[in-house]
């Protein structure tokens, strides 16, 4: 799946501090019946963000206009439970290119980053500090820089340093994806297939 | 220290590596593949857009388990997006030339029940699925877990997928369990110990006493669970029990080939030197049947215990455990012992087997099901269902007032009609508790199959040693 190609953003964020926020919050299992790959970010956090009879919950911070931008920041263990890339697709349908937490489940972090969704895992107490940069003023913007690792919250200049693995990394700036390599690497596949 | 010695998970990850990419993942050769009607849809699309032929479609099975009804499967699934999900898998089978056990069909069933039942789950194989469970063939000392809809279209498409290699945990598990203690309780106490984010970034391998001792579905479903620590999968060594579980089956090794089959499965264990990332040893005679009160399958108890209090907490740690225990409407310190209940619901790939229905219909025989209770009893296969009525299983529910439906997910993640409403409680033997997973606004309780009984027939949740 082509998707768009990732260097650096600028850009507020909307707070999500809940820990566990597991993918059927993300994306319930009920919305998982398209066969397509589109719309699913009409559903994303259905149940936390709208009513029963389809309004939407006005507490529920992507329904609150203070808050924008293209970086959703978790509590930590974000994305737990089943392996729907439906929960990743949703949350860059919507809109978001990044999202932040101190510590993400393995399948939605792998499957965030076959679809150009940069997880990005901060400490602790710098997810606290962006937490409090945001509640300080909902407008503030943070810079992700991926060729250099960073993410800065641009107020105060505090910085921290990311880890992403240097494929995945290449992969993400050139908007490539594995099928591309694994389709190449066929006449390898066989041979190891009969070896 | 031997620096040759290999765990389990390093001799079978090792020799299913075609490439180590520099500075990035591994290509991992997939040998099995198993396929549903909910996450492959756009897999198959992908192909297709690409212009590509799946690369070895011997090696993958379908069978559509997530959306379908559970009673009336003759008829056409009312559900119009279901309909679709089962009519397109079935269409990318028949194009791609993929073996599809069809609803309705003999090998139809939840597709984490139906691969170990055709023998199509073996020790030393890798194994993947558009699906977090698929760690439940782990049991048979084989490297299996779940993955995204993209790797799904990476194994069509070349039979391999990307993978970085995970960290390797041992959880043993020494002693005997106490009556009335099952596999499921065993699961659930390890993930109230470790946590949800526990496993995270591992593959878990058990052993022990407790874990050998345990049947083929017994072990199945602790490694199915794996996944709610955070682990990747669970895997047991093959052993005398593996062994005479596959032997038979429908797609096991005949002839020369077992011989040669059961002699390379012997190979299959963790050297006595290896070295794991992390070591957990736990005693089962500290384990109980356990319940959960919470919203993630790491909030745990025994059933004699009570809630856990925020004392000791602080920061988004309680606002999480406060909201947790407001969606449930319980108040911590409470027994869990004594609530009311709505619900049972005995199914999905945690504990769907026969012997989940064994011990469930062992235990209500002649009781009567509570007034209050609204049982769904769900076998995990067609193969579960008919054995389910060959051994007369289904005279003894029904004269306790119970009644069986027909194979499927259900009520575990209630993407068909098997809902539960609102605010009710529903002791369940499926694998999560969150918020909304049995249904909006569904309250959710894990179990075993005999802690489930118990509350079927007092209408509350109960102590099934109790009545043992």
């Amino acid at each position: 799946m082509a998707y768009d190609k990732f260097n650096k953003i600028t850009s507020p964020a909307v707070p999500l501090p809940i820990e566990n926020v597991d993918t059927d919050q993300i994306i319930p299992a009920r919305f998982l019946k398209a066969v397509e790959r589109k719309g699913f970010g009409d559903n994303l956090f259905r149940d936390w963000r709208y009513e029963k009879d389809g309004s939407p919950k006005a507490d529920f911070p992507l329904n609150d206009s203070t808050y924008s931008g293209k970086i959703l920041v978790g509590g930590k263990n974000f994305g737990s439970g089943s392996s729907r890339e439906h929960a990743a697709w949703a949350i860059y349908d919507y809109g978001f290119r990044v999202v932040v937490s101190s510590f993400f489940a393995d399948i939605f972090k792998g499957n965030a980053l076959n679809n150009g969704l940069l997880p990005v895992v901060v400490s602790p107490e710098f997810l606290q500090k962006i937490f409090t940069a945001i509640e300080k003023d909902a407008n503030t913007t943070f810079e992700v820089d991926l060729k250099k690792q960073t993410f800065t919250i641009s107020a105060t200049g505090e910085t921290t340093e990311f880890d992403i693995n240097p494929y995945k990394k290449h992969c993400l700036q050139n908007g490539l994806d594995d099928i591309d390599y694994l389709v190449e690497m066929k006449e390898q596949i066989a041979e190891f297939e009969t070896a | 220290m031997n620096m040759t010695a290999k765990t389990l998970f390093d001799k079978i990850w090792d020799a299913h590596v075609v490439k180590q990419v520099e500075g990035g993942p591994n290509v991992l050769y997939i040998d099995r593949h198993f396929i549903h009607e909910v996450t492959s849809p756009v897999a198959f699309l992908g192909l297709k857009n690409r212009g590509l032929k799946v690369f070895c479609p011997e090696k993958t099975t379908a069978t559509p388990d997530h959306n379908v009804p559970t009673i009336d499967q003759h008829m056409s699934i009312k559900d119009e997006l279901s309909r679709h999900q089962l009519e397109m898998l079935k269409a990318n089978c028949a194009e791609h030339g993929i073996v599809h056990h069809d609803l309705g069909s003999e090998g139809h069933g939840v597709v984490h029940i139906i691969g170990p039942e055709m023998g199509l789950t073996q020790p030393g194989m890798t194994i993947v699925c558009g699906d977090s469970h698929t760690s439940t063939h782990g049991a048979f000392g084989a490297i299996a877990f779940g993955i995204g809809t993209s790797e799904v279209e990476m194994v069509l498409a070349s039979q391999c997928i990307m993978q970085p290699k995970p960290k390797k945990m041992k959880i043993t598990v020494n002693g005997e369990l106490g009556k009335g203690v099952t596999a499921k309780d065993i699961a659930l106490y390890i993930i109230s110990k470790i946590s949800t984010s526990g496993g995270t970034g591992h593959f878990i391998e058990y052993a022990g006493s407790a874990i050998t001792g345990l049947t083929m579905e017994g072990r199945m479903t602790l490694c199915n669970l794996s996944i709610e620590s955070g682990a990747r999968g669970g895997m047991i060594a093959p052993d005398e029990t593996t062994i005479e579980y596959i032997k038979g089956r429908q797609f096991a090794p005949k002839g020369d080939d077992w011989d040669k089959a059961v002699a390379a499965w012997a190979e299959l264990k963790s050297d006595e030197d290896a070295v794991f990332d992390t070591e957990l040893t736990f005693d089962a005679a500290d384990i109980e049947p356990m319940i959960t009160y919470g919203t993630n399958p790491g909030m745990g108890i025994g059933v004699s215990q009570t809630i856990p209090t925020t004392e000791g907490m602080e920061g988004s740690d309680k606002t999480t455990y406060e909201k947790s225990l407001q969606y449930m409407g319980y108040q911590q310190g409470e027994a869990m012992k004594g609530k009311t209940i709505d619900y049972v619901f005995l199914g999905s790939c945690t504990n769907g087997r026969i012997e989940d229905f064994r011990e469930f219909a062992a235990f209500i025989k002649g009781k009567k099901k509570a007034d209050n209770v609204t049982a769904w009893l769900v076998p995990g296969s067609k193969a579960v269902e008919n054995q389910i009525k060959a051994e007369g299983l289904v005279e003894i529910l029904e004269e306790a007032g119970f009644k069986l439906r027909q194979p499927g997910c259900s009520a575990c993640l209630a993407m068909n009609d098997d809902k539960i409403p609102e605010g009710k409680y529903s002791v369940s033997t499926s694998n999560r508790n969150f918020e909304g997973r049995q249904g909006p606004g569904a309250r959710t309780l894990l179990a075993s199959p005999l802690t489930a009984a118990a509350a079927a027939v007092n209408g509350v949740i109960s102590d099934p040693r109790e009545m043992l």
